[in-house]
């Protein structure tokens, strides 16, 4: 396969012009404040932080800082609907207003995407097609849930839990606040819950859907800030229930900081997940595949496709066809319709993917990007790969959480197994090939929590997701997804 | 004996890729350039029992003259007719750069002699095509004789001799499923195919972007084996403009730049090159015209 033939060209003809969704139909306050006991109040340290566009680097809103005495207030305002009117309520009502939560998401979906996308970057595509359908689809799910509990747990009498804190990441802003509230409300706990200072438009955004929705005050509180605002929320004694997605050195701090308590916990963190390609694989549908798995939102994914493990046999053809595509994808304004590749989420994560790239060039991997102008405002990352990688180089090994992906290559189905479990993360796999005996040889060895089979990043709500290892504990979606938020 | 073994396709993930494909969004200017790219690719075609002289001397009109209300406008790439009707074909075309293409094997079920087919195609030929839509036997191919299927493309591609380009139509609707498709193609592209084209129009479903997403698969896979362009033609139930500029969208990401040629890239209709002058007029006048504004021939 090494031969001199060129490679394919993809620009320089018929190039496609800007085809940006508009903004007119949204809106965007000036300044946000903290949603407790259902309604907008103003922080008590009157502290507010600025939530840019990371495209542009435009301010879009200025949202309240919360700090321990408004996270008290929160847990008292959940706590208090908690005894009063929710735990209360037939499951049956429980259900109708979940099930409004999930139409009012559909209704204001057009907007809810262009939000997401401002605030966070992603491209319009995915917002419009994956973020905010799934959002929808999981309450949905869950509101089908409410008064099946009994059905679900037979002879165990499941219970609710209480106060929820829920801490979530920015890499899917409205999703994982959907992933974190509906099963809780659905089990008939109430929330207090934080989204990423970097993102926190859309919880917001959700938090007035959720009033419209008029559901009773106080059982779903959002609160806005960083860091502290999450520990004010993990260290306060009223909580029964922690729920993180994010870091897994956060994930660490968190299970040191609740130890000893009755909280129950689930986390879900990070990941260095191993996408297996063999020779006998639809190599197209499996190269589209791994673009899917590292480069879907911008590599900010827990679960992403970050390594690659090729059969030599086909590595030389399969690298051909990966570069190729890698040309074909548009990176630029997250609000085009035709991006593919949108901004990177902040200044700082762009510092750390940067700081990987240079790690990677430095222990001797081959890096290739995609050919393409970067905007000169914002935060960028052209996606990358990198060849001549082994399970000893630190961007095989570490979590970067960027369009970064590091090839390696195998020989037999023993060998990838090894390689792709030698690693301290265990929350996806992705496994390519033609032979159905071999996906099941193969995931009953992976330690993942989930393997997908000639696909990858697919989600549904039906569906449990969760980690292996230092990849977190418990289960979110399906059935699965109930038990964290129940007491038996 | 050969023994072809190509690579699996699957359709899931076809289907996926198509999706993301069909959700580009083409505006302004690069719209009006693909709408002239595709109507410059159209093959104008006929291929009724009905077909007679003056209907083909008609069309043969309307592909010189689209739409002579609009300036600069391309023509269409080709017409197909009949081998009988080739020379009146290449008569009325004469001086336009319109090339004359023409089916050939017994079309279209392809069910005949080796030598049928042969003098089938030299008559095409002969009359003066420049290029030659075969159908491949599938009925043979299903029987699993890929050797036989491959030998008769190679015998008709030596009978069109050196300068007349070969269309092998594979007629995707009786292969099944996808993996036939991708198999079809390697065969003949192996054998010699100038283009593969995926259908007839007489069968039902004609093209499709998922065939045509495997076929331009198979003919990425010979460019990075050999270095050689083959041409692709989706070919039936392709109407109307939105969907041909899929196709466009298609060939680009699939296979670049280069083959968004009529030299690569071909559509095979009859109604699809109005509603193409329509989407041009549209997008030069900013107003839907009335469809008797445009000549049926």
């Amino acid at each position: 396969m090494k031969n001199k033939i060129k490679p394919l060209a993809f620009s320089g003809k018929w190039d496609l012009d800007p085809a940006p969704e508009s903004t007119d139909h949204i809106s965007i306050k000036d300044q946000y404040g903290l949603f407790i006991n259902g309604k907008f109040k103003n922080p008590s340290s009157g502290n507010y932080f600025p939530s840019i566009n990371p495209a542009t680097e435009e301010k879009l809103s200025m949202i309240a800082e919360a700090n321990d005495k408004d996270v008290n207030d929160a847990v008292s305002a959940a706590r208090k609907a908690y005894n009063g009117a929710w735990s209360k309520m037939t499951a049956k009502e429980r259900g109708k207003y979940i099930y409004r939560i999930a139409r009012l998401i559909q209704e204001k979906s057009r907007e809810l995407a262009v939000v997401e996308s401002l605030d966070g970057g992603k491209p319009i595509r995915e917002s419009r097609d994956v973020d905010v359908p799934i959002t929808a689809a999981h309450f949905f799910y869950y509101a089908g849930w409410t008064d099946k509990l009994k059905y679900a747990f037979p002879n165990r009498n499941p219970e609710s839990v209480g106060v929820a804190g829920q801490v979530i990441p920015w890499n899917f802003p409205l999703m994982m606040a959907a992933w974190k509230i509906a099963p809780a409300l659905a089990t008939g706990n109430t929330v207090v819950l934080k989204p990423a200072e970097t993102t926190s438009l859309t919880a917001i955004k959700l938090a007035e859907i959720i009033q419209e929705a008029d559901l009773p005050a106080g059982v779903v509180n959002i609160i806005t800030g960083a860091g502290a605002t999450g520990a004010g929320i993990v260290n306060h004694p009223d909580i029964d229930k922690i729920a993180f997605t994010g870091s897994t050195g956060v994930g660490k701090i968190i299970m040191k900081a609740i130890a000893g308590t009755n909280k129950k916990s689930t986390m879900e963190l990070g990941g260095k997940a191993a996408n297996i390609i063999f020779e006998d694989a639809p190599l197209d549908q499996a190269v589209e595949g791994v673009i899917n798995g590292i480069y879907f939102n911008q590599g900010h994914v827990c679960c992403a496709g970050s390594r690659l493990f090729v059969q030599e046999s086909v590595y030389e053809l399969v690298l051909r066809k990966l570069k190729d595509r890698i040309q074909s994808l548009i990176l630029g304004n997250p609000l085009d319709k035709n991006t593919d590749i949108g901004a990177i989420n902040s200044k700082e994560q762009l510092a750390t993917i940067n700081k990987y790239l240079k790690i990677g060039q430095k222990e001797g991997a081959e890096m290739f990007q995609l050919d393409c102008s970067i905007p000169k405002k914002g935060f960028w990352c052209a996606p990358t790969l990198f060849t001549n990688v082994s399970q000893s180089h630190v961007i095989a090994k570490e979590e970067i959480f960027g369009p970064v992906l590091a090839i390696q290559t195998f020989r037999t189905i023993d060998e990838v197994i090894t390689k792709a479990n030698n690693t301290p993360f265990g929350l996806s796999a992705g496994v390519w090939t033609d032979k159905g005996s071999k996906i099941f040889n193969l995931t009953s060895q992976m330690r993942a929590g989930v393997v997908w089979a000639n696909t990858y990043n697919k989600f549904d709500p039906t569906s449990p997701f969760g980690g292996y290892k230092e990849s977190g504990h418990g289960r979110e979606g399906g059935l699965h997804g109930l038990t964290p938020y129940l007491n038996f | 004996m050969q023994t072809f073994v190509s690579p699996k396709v699957d359709k899931v993930g076809i289907e996926d890729r198509v999706n993301r494909i069909t959700k580009r969004s083409i505006k302004k200017k690069a719209k009006l350039e693909g709408l002239k790219m595709a109507l410059n690719m159209v093959d104008l075609t006929t291929l009724e029992g009905m077909d007679t002289t003056n209907k083909v001397t008609q069309m043969c009109y309307k592909a010189q003259h689209l739409h002579d209300e609009f300036p600069n406008l391309p023509t269409v790439a080709a017409v197909c007719v009949y081998p009988n009707f080739v020379k009146i074909a290449v008569d009325a075309l004469n001086g336009s750069g319109i090339k004359v293409a023409s089916v050939a094997t017994a079309f279209p079920s392809g069910h005949s002699s080796l030598d049928v087919k042969i003098t089938d195609t030299k008559m095409a030929v002969d009359y003066g095509a420049h290029e030659v839509d075969m159908v491949i036997s599938r009925g043979k191919f299903h029987m699993g004789d890929y050797n036989y299927v491959y030998d008769e493309i190679a015998a008709i591609k030596e009978a069109c001799g050196k300068s007349v380009r070969l269309k092998v139509i594979l007629e995707t609707g009786e292969l099944g499923n996808l993996d036939n498709v991708r198999l079809a193609s390697d065969i003949a592209i192996a054998a010699g195919a100038d283009f593969i084209k995926t259908s007839t129009g007489k069968i039902k479903p004609a093209a499709t972007l998922p065939v045509t997403l495997v076929m331009l698969e198979a003919i990425k896979d010979h460019y990075y084996k050999t270095g050689e362009m083959i041409g692709m033609k989706p070919a039936g139930g392709i109407s109307n403009a939105k969907l041909a500029l899929h196709y466009l969208i298609m060939v680009k990401e699939t296979l670049g730049v280069k083959w968004l040629d009529n030299h690569w890239f071909r559509f095979g209709a009859s109604s699809l090159a109005n509603d193409l002058l329509m989407q041009i007029m549209k997008q030069s006048t900013g107003a839907y015209q009335s469809a008797n504004y445009f000549s049926k021939d």
